[in-house]
């Protein structure tokens, strides 16, 4: 069993829920990669979910899309469950999600201007002339250059390319902006003006943001509400997947140990387990 | 709190070779009525919403344009073998003059349309299911429909309209090249008599021969098409999961074409003999 709602930013106690997991199972053949998941994210919140690799944090977001079906449980969008909207319902309940990927996914054969303008595009929103206005203007506020939507998404740095994702997730004004892991693979300098962005996000559009990272200083930076997950395979049966969910001036300090280790980048029990294995082999 | 704990993974389900081949025959048949519904979804796009030009120019020009040397060139050479191998017995009996027909419904019928269409799957298959494999390993795939679009929509139902249209255009110009490649190895290396190899063709090989082999190509198109976007759309992770569905979509849309070529060939076959009882069978 599993959780509940955990602290949010001040106001947002009062604001509504937004996204809704209701005991969400997620199973891929032979292996399970969550267990009965139950959150609520509320409307303005910023929340960071951490774990270690293949916990199921790049999963647990894109079930909140629709991107994956569950197995078992429902997901919540504006108090609707995804699994109940048509195909043209869904398509316009992803428009209200942004989606910031890990490697940035944009499209290799169109340009960066057409990346960005892509979701415009694709729905009719805006004449020619508007989209040019607003794709520039997505590209200023995430810092990058004149002249960059010329180029293609190979011809970019790996900062530039995930600022470019960024750009494009931003370009159709989302509800909810979905980030996975967006400082991995970065310098640490790129790092925090990926961090700046995602508080600037928060503030002037006044968007919902869920982050999945592993990056304690992003969690540190933008969270106002941080949710644990444990990999399943280190759980036992009985125990909830959610290792911890609250502000995150609460993980330092946590009594368990497996949350301290995390936030501290300890290995722990790896080690002796790295050596079990050695002595095994 | 304790840190370790027990796993709780699902407990093997590999413990036999009778587990394993149950799980082989599952996962084939899955894999069957996934490629079933797949294209049952292309089709029903198809309808739904007209892709954009953007979308369609590039990729008729990729899988058409781009195609035209390589099906020439090997309908020329297809052609010069036939009347290179068949000339030394056909002149034994001496009918060296019957080349031409013999030739030329080979090519039409038969040789024209199969080449084509392997030589499509070889070419374009393989780079559409390496390309679409990279788009999902990338993620790709998911960002459009994160962006509300249709993967399918966008990236498959273009290459199937160019697949399903161009090859008919593909298979005519590689028939009229192994038409052209085989009388000029006859009539001018092989000294057969021009006007009597000429006129034998026309004889034997009639317009409804050459509408069976492009009527046959529309399937080599589609099933080309469909296993090539499916099994990219199916890539797993990795160079090594890229490559294998670049393969994939070779050898299996290879065993279709083969397969079309015959079912096609024996339902047509069946058709026309039931509607015109004394005729040859048409493909």
């Amino acid at each position: 069993m599993s959780v509940v709602s955990g602290t949010a930013s001040p106001d947002a106690g009062a604001s509504k829920v937004v996204v809704e997991l209701l005991g969400l199972t997620m199973r891929f053949r032979h292996q399970t990669v969550l267990r009965d998941i139950s959150l609520q994210i509320r409307s303005g919140q910023t929340l960071c979910v951490i774990g270690e690799s293949g916990c199921g944090k790049t999963v647990l977001l894109k079930l909140m899309i629709g991107l994956l079906r569950p197995t078992r449980g429902v997901v919540k969008f504006d108090g609707r469950d995804l699994a109940s909207l048509d195909e043209h319902e869904l398509t316009k309940t992803r428009l209200r999600f942004g989606f910031l990927f890990q490697m940035a996914a944009l499209f290799d054969s169109l340009t960066i201007y057409d990346n960005v303008a892509f979701g415009l595009r694709e729905h009719n929103l805006y004449d020619e002339e508007t989209m040019r206005r607003v794709v520039a203007e997505r590209l200023q506020e995430v810092g990058l250059p004149a002249g960059v939507e010329y180029k293609k998404p190979a011809e970019l740095s790996g900062g530039q390319r995930k600022r470019v994702g960024m750009a494009r997730a931003l370009a159709l004004d989302p509800e909810v902006m979905l980030y996975d892991e967006p400082t991995t693979g970065l310098d640490p300098i790129m790092s925090d003006v990926i961090n700046e962005l995602i508080l600037q996000t928060a503030v002037t559009k006044k968007a919902t943001g869920i982050v999945v990272t592993h990056d304690m200083k992003t969690v540190l930076k933008v969270a106002d509400r941080v949710v644990m997950l444990y990999p399943l395979v280190r759980l036992r049966p009985d125990e909830s997947q959610i290792l911890y969910d609250g502000p995150p001036d609460g993980l330092e300090d946590h009594p368990d140990p497996r949350v301290r280790q995390f936030v501290r980048g300890e290995a722990g029990e790896r080690l002796r387990e790295m050596a079990q294995n050695r002595g095994n082999s | 709190m304790a840190v370790a704990s027990p796993p709780t993974t699902t407990p093997a389900h590999h413990e036999t070779p009778v587990h394993r081949l149950g799980e082989q025959v599952f996962d084939m048949v899955a894999d069957i009525g996934d490629v079933g519904l797949f294209s049952a979804v292309t089709i029903s796009w198809l309808f739904r919403r007209r892709p954009r030009w953007s979308t369609l120019v590039p990729n008729f020009y990729m899988i058409g344009v781009s195609s035209v040397p390589v099906v020439a060139i090997t309908g020329t050479f297809i052609g010069m073998v036939l009347a290179v191998q068949a000339h030394s017995q056909f002149a034994m009996m001496g009918l060296a003059t019957r080349l031409g027909s013999v030739i030329n419904i080979s090519l039409v019928k038969e040789l024209g349309p199969v080449l084509a269409a392997t030589m499509l799957a070889g070419r374009v298959g393989s780079a559409m299911s390496a390309e679409l494999g990279t788009m999902r390993v990338t993620e790709q795939i998911d960002a459009l429909s994160a962006l509300g679009t249709n993967p399918i929509n966008y990236l498959v139902v273009p290459r199937f309209l160019a697949c399903f249209l161009l090859i008919p255009l593909l298979t005519l110009m590689a028939d009229f090249m192994g038409v052209i490649g085989g009388a000029v190895i006859s009539t001018q290396l092989l000294s057969v008599d021009s006007f009597a190899y000429w006129q034998h063709s026309r004889e034997y090989v009639g317009g409804m021969d050459l509408f069976a082999g492009v009527f046959k190509s529309f399937f080599f198109g589609a099933a080309i098409a469909l296993i090539s976007c499916h099994r990219g759309f199916h890539s797993r992770a990795g160079a090594e999961g890229v490559g294998r569905a670049a393969t994939e979509a070779f050898v299996y849309s290879f065993i279709a074409i083969l397969f079309l070529d015959l079912t096609i060939g024996i339902a047509w076959n069946a058709m026309y003999r039931a509607i015109w009882p004394q005729s040859a069978g048409l493909l």
